[in-house]
């Protein structure tokens, strides 16, 4: 797919116009947010919609509830807070009246990973992808930019089942076409090559195609692939790839234990064992600091996908 | 008891601090700690038994106080250093790669004064009755205080932890609201209008009190006569009316500057409201 930066947006403004335009074209769906409305850019919705608009307060416990209720009816609740307090805040909210009861709840969770920046750790939910993934039946899904954010939350409306779709703070680079068409669980090949597999998720993503351009300086043909579907993976887009590359590289703003890599390494041990590196935190909380600050100092910036990438084709 | 005029002194430095502060990284909570100041300045100045040259987790035969609504971290640290938890001086690292300051208060970078992390709201009661229980163990009789949000309290842990205080009889802590009416996303009345405050903790077996908490005699006075209130078989819950962004006027009484930092002119307009009484860090 082409890709080239039209300036830098954030994710969660993604969500706040795909959110709006839910409201214009489907009366199902509501939205619910607890106390971050301005921070989600649910606002827009709010002012359009505000008989659909359900402001619970700080209490998102209670939020999860309310949202699993509202689908015994038929309507479509769309829940936002920060990542934090949509998953582990609320897990067990989450795990009972939400997936064990099969409820088409959408939970859109904003600022999460280390790019939250400045708030620190207590914020920085590392482990949310984790989390939501292992619920059975949740779909998981984590774009890239702004555009692809858009596209996802006006996609996962069609969807009949609890999605959690993790999206970002800060300005980032908007690469994506507009408008782009969205199918859940099928992965974007932005550059095809035969040495090494990136498969990225969320904003790690552009740094994987900035590192694809330094590896092709150093002769390195790299695919750079966009899951942005954690859950269902699509498998036979990962395999495919490797099948053809023999070595992997997985890169996301997560914890290594739990997260996109961990996914992909289940997959490749039982059909296609490969040599694999792992651009992800590793097993340590965040900190304050501006948001490229923090993807350097905990080795999720360009120049470390460019080492793991080198380290998993010496590995082959 | 400490010289009123000297804690006075005191609370404008602070404020200084404050807007200083989340001026430098562009980021934090000035409405809420500046609502605060007299507060954290009559504990920590006046009614707290505390050692701060020798910060200890467990805090034997000392007060010990919680935050539980972590976001107002720049009055508490502020607050820590000037009655001399660490270097002043360190006031200037609030927020920024490697600081021991993070933005919402941890543990786990070692800043003295610091006993649990606080950021994600509702938690810091639970924590604070447990660390109650546990003086009651080791026969301490020191006073555990705790800090909460007016939108804060809206969290259902918050209501776990009071129906718990009073069923146990946990009489050895006092705990407030800042009750500043604000949040987010507005009043608090806009958002979740919280009814009768008083009552619902009364109604909770609490014993309750109130105050301006921006007037530095009416604090002093309502914990001592609040320490005198311990130990009789009751929780104590402090009712504290404050103004967000109080003393930089145009912060005053808006949600809007629950968490926004204020620019290089905002900040030059504070500072000429906000006397420097002790030198700035
Ligand atoms: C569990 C949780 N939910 C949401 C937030 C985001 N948040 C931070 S402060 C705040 C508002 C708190 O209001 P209040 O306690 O009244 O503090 P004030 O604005 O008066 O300082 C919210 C919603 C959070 N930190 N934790
Ligand atoms: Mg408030």
């Amino acid at each position: 797919m082409q890709y080239t930066s039209s300036g830098d947006k954030d994710t969660r403004s993604g969500f706040g116009e795909g959110l709006l335009e839910l409201g214009r074209n489907n009366p199902n769906v509501v939205a619910l947010c607890a106390d971050l409305t301005g921070s989600l850019k649910m606002d827009a919705f709010e002012k359009e919609f505000p008989e659909r608009f359900f402001q619970i307060g700080i209490a998102e416990a209670n939020m999860m509830g309310i949202a699993a209720g509202m689908t015994i009816g038929g309507k479509i609740p769309f829940t936002g807070t920060f990542a934090n307090f949509s998953t582990g805040r609320v897990y067990d909210q989450i795990r009972q009246s939400i997936a064990y009861s099969g409820k088409n709840v959408k939970i859109c969770a904003s600022h999460a990973g280390l790019t939250l920046g400045e708030d620190g750790a207590t914020h920085q939910i590392l482990e949310d992808l984790g989390m939501m993934r292992m619920l059975p039946g949740m779909t998981v899904i984590n774009p890239c930019d702004f555009n692809q954010t858009k596209a996802a939350t006006i996609a996962i409306a069609k969807h009949n089942g609890p999605v959690y779709l993790r999206f970002g703070r800060p300005k980032v680079a908007n690469f994506t076409t507009p408008n782009q068409p969205f199918e859940i669980g099928k992965a974007i090949t932005f550059i095809e090559g035969t040495d090494v597999s990136i498969f990225a998720t969320g904003h790690l993503v552009w740094k994987a195609l900035q590192a694809a351009e330094i590896l092709k300086e150093k002769g390195i043909s790299a695919e750079v692939i966009n899951i942005h579907t954690i859950k269902p993976l699509d498998e036979e887009a990962i395999v495919k790839s490797v099948a053809k590359t023999r070595c992997v590289v997985s890169a996301e703003e997560h914890q290594r234990n739990g997260g996109l890599g961990d996914a992909i390494a289940q997959v490749l041990a039982m059909k296609m064992p490969a040599p694999q590196e792992f651009v992800a935190v590793n097993d340590s909380f965040g900190e304050s600091g501006t948001p490229e600050q923090l993807l350097t100092k905990y080795g999720l910036d360009t120049a470390d996908v460019v080492a793991a990438a080198e380290r998993a084709i010496a590995r082959k | 008891m400490a010289n009123i005029d000297n804690l006075k002194d005191i609370c404008a430095q602070v404020r200084r601090d404050i807007v200083r502060m989340v001026h430098a990284p562009q980021s934090g909570h000035p409405g809420g700690s500046l609502g605060c100041t007299e507060f954290f300045v009559a504990l920590y100045f006046d009614i707290m038994k505390h050692n701060p040259q020798n910060f200890t987790m467990d805090g034997k035969g000392e007060d010990l106080f919680f935050l539980s609504n972590g976001h107002i971290s720049p009055v508490w640290y502020s607050v820590l250093a000037r009655s001399g938890y660490f270097p002043v001086s360190e006031l200037s690292t609030f927020r920024m790669i490697n600081t021991r300051l993070q933005g919402h208060p941890t543990t786990h970078e070692g800043l003295p004064g610091v006993r649990v992390a606080s950021g994600s709201l509702g938690q810091g009661l639970s924590v604070a009755l447990g660390a109650a229980q546990a003086k009651k163990l080791n026969n301490d009789n020191s006073i555990v205080y705790s800090l909460h949000g007016d939108g804060e309290i809206q969290e259902g842990q918050i209501w776990e932890a009071a129906m718990y205080a009073a069923a146990k009889k946990v009489d050895n802590i006092i705990s407030t609201i800042d009750y500043n009416g604000q949040q987010i996303d507005g009043s608090t009345d806009h958002v979740l209008p919280m009814g009768d405050m008083a009552a619902k903790w009364v109604a909770f077996g609490w014993n309750v009190l109130h105050m301006d908490g921006n007037n530095i005699e009416e604090v002093i006075a309502t914990f001592n006569h609040a320490k005198t209130l311990t130990g009789k078989g009751q929780p104590i819950m402090i009712i504290m009316k404050t103004g967000m962004g109080k003393g930089v006027d145009f912060m005053e009484g808006s949600h809007k500057w629950h968490g926004i930092a204020p620019n290089d002119e905002q900040l030059k307009a504070a500072l000429e409201q906000l006397q420097s009484t002790q030198a700035d860090y």
